[in-house]
């Protein structure tokens, strides 16, 4: 970033010689800096994982959830501000409500998807609001099969495989590639995804965190919730399984 | 409530919709009345609403007329939007929508029928309250209390293309017979996966029945 301080990156509506608006790079950042989300579309449903790091050992345990439901069929995760995620979960809801009123069907993922987008890219034109600092992803379940979105703050969205956001991204992302998703059924997919989470995961910077995990499948009805508590606790030692192989081969590699 | 205005076209009407394995046949008489006077006799009360998607009219022309032109706009945006048609069902749920906000102020009773991707063949009926219901076939208008019978007698649900057809003819001439607000030609159209074909049935060339 070399235009930096002199003078193009104070606001949105002010594009840089080279044509880049810095304001919206800046809140990509944000979402850079978040605890990894990720999202796992496989054959049989869509799942949500997330690393919510934890300030403090005093938070509640499962408070203060980064993993929200915006339809019965609509799953939502998101990298960055909680506090302008809320807001983007808010209007999602308020979009599918709207939405079904009208047609009476469930939103398909592709719509919502295109709306929360027109509403981020609302926030990148004028000079007195800023971007969003939230990468939000959208599983759902619609009438077209399972759906994984990804809306980012400049309000592109994409539909993905598999996705990831926050710090770990390049880690998630190279371990998403590796997985075969579209053989893969929804169990396989949360136990792939914690060990995803937990393999991205860095100890030295940020110590205490907890694992969320949400589905939207044939299993659940289609309707997007929190997985089983029995079944997230397999993930969990499937993952430290994997993490300490992991581990002893490097060990070997030393020798 | 429902009452025309004094000098208000009315459709006083005979209209129908049977679904078939594979599309739907709807059917209309062409009257339209302003009292005793016809208005018009070769009146067409079908109405695209979509590529595979019709509704049959009934009430007031000027309020039917701008309901199908609400919805027709919005199952355009629809199009548009989504990148594929609406289904059936979407189109008749706005139909009721419509008709249910506005009740206190339409005279609208609609078949609403058609062929989608999803749904395949479908006739949905929206009356005067605007409640919304499916059913394998519908009758509507002034004209189909007389009828209710011999629709009930004949249909079955396993009726081939040609038979909804000869159904349709048949039921809609005998209520233009009997209905003094329903008559002159009988109006058909068979919507499947293919298209939509247009039928047109005579004054002169209706079945024959007791006249007495």
């Amino acid at each position: 970033m070399t235009s930096i301080g002199t003078g193009y990156d104070l606001s949105v509506s002010t594009y840089s010689p080279d044509g880049r608006i810095f304001q919206v790079e800046y809140a990509q950042k944000a979402v850079d800096n978040s605890g990894t989300a990720i999202g796992l579309r496989v054959k049989d449903g869509v799942v949500l994982a997330v690393e919510k790091i934890k300030h403090s050992r005093l938070l509640v345990p499962e408070s203060n959830r980064r993993i929200m439901t915006a339809a019965k069929h609509v799953g939502i995760v998101s990298a960055g501000w909680m506090s302008d995620t809320r807001h983007l979960v808010k209007r999602a809801r308020e979009e599918s409500r709207n939405y079904h009123d009208t047609y009476k069907r469930d939103v398909p993922a592709k719509i919502l998807a295109e709306r929360m987008g027109m509403y981020k890219q609302v926030y990148t034109l004028y000079s007195a609001v800023r971007p969003f600092g939230v990468g939000t992803i959208m599983a759902s379940y619609d009438a077209d099969g399972p759906q994984l979105y990804m809306v980012e703050p400049s309000g592109q969205y994409f539909g993905y495989h598999g996705c990831a956001a926050g710090k770990g991204k390049q880690v998630a992302k190279t371990e998403i590639e590796k997985l075969k998703l579209s053989e893969m059924t929804v169990r396989e997919a949360i136990k792939e995804a914690a060990r995803i989470i937990y393999s991205a995961h860095d100890e030295t910077k940020d110590k205490l965190f907890e694992l969320e995990l949400s589905w939207v499948c044939e299993e659940s009805g289609r309707k997007h919730q929190r997985v089983p508590k029995e079944l997230i606790e397999e993930a969990i030692q499937y993952a430290e399984r994997a993490l300490d192989e992991d581990d002893d081969e490097m060990d070997d590699d030393e020798e | 409530m429902s009452a025309l205005k004094p000098g208000e076209v009315n459709l006083g009407t005979t209209i129908m919709a049977v679904q078939f394995d594979g599309g739907v046949v709807v059917g209309a008489d062409s009257r339209t009345t302003t009292g005793a006077y016809i208005a018009n006799r070769v009146t067409d009360k079908l109405t695209k609403i979509h590529d595979r998607i019709y509704c049959c009219r009934s009430g007031s022309a000027a309020d039917t007329q701008a309901v199908a032109d609400i919805v027709q706009y919005h199952m355009q945006m629809y199009t548009a939007q989504h990148g594929e048609a609406p289904t059936v069902k979407v189109a008749a749920s706005l139909f009721q929508e419509i008709c249910y906000q506005n009740k206190n102020n339409l005279s609208a009773g609609i078949i609403v029928a058609g062929w989608d991707e999803r749904d395949g063949a479908s006739v949905y009926n929206i009356p005067l309250g605007g409640s919304l219901h499916r059913e394998p076939f519908a009758i509507g208008g002034s004209g189909s209390t007389y009828i209710y019978g011999y629709c009930d007698k004949v249909f079955r649900p396993d009726l081939s293309r040609d038979e909804c057809i000869e159904f349709v003819k048949n039921s809609v001439s005998l209520a233009m017979t009997r209905d003094g607000s329903s008559g002159g030609v009988v109006r058909l159209a068979v919507i499947t996966k293919d298209g939509v074909e247009r039928q047109f049935v005579p004054g002169d060339q209706l079945p024959e029945q007791y006249v007495g």
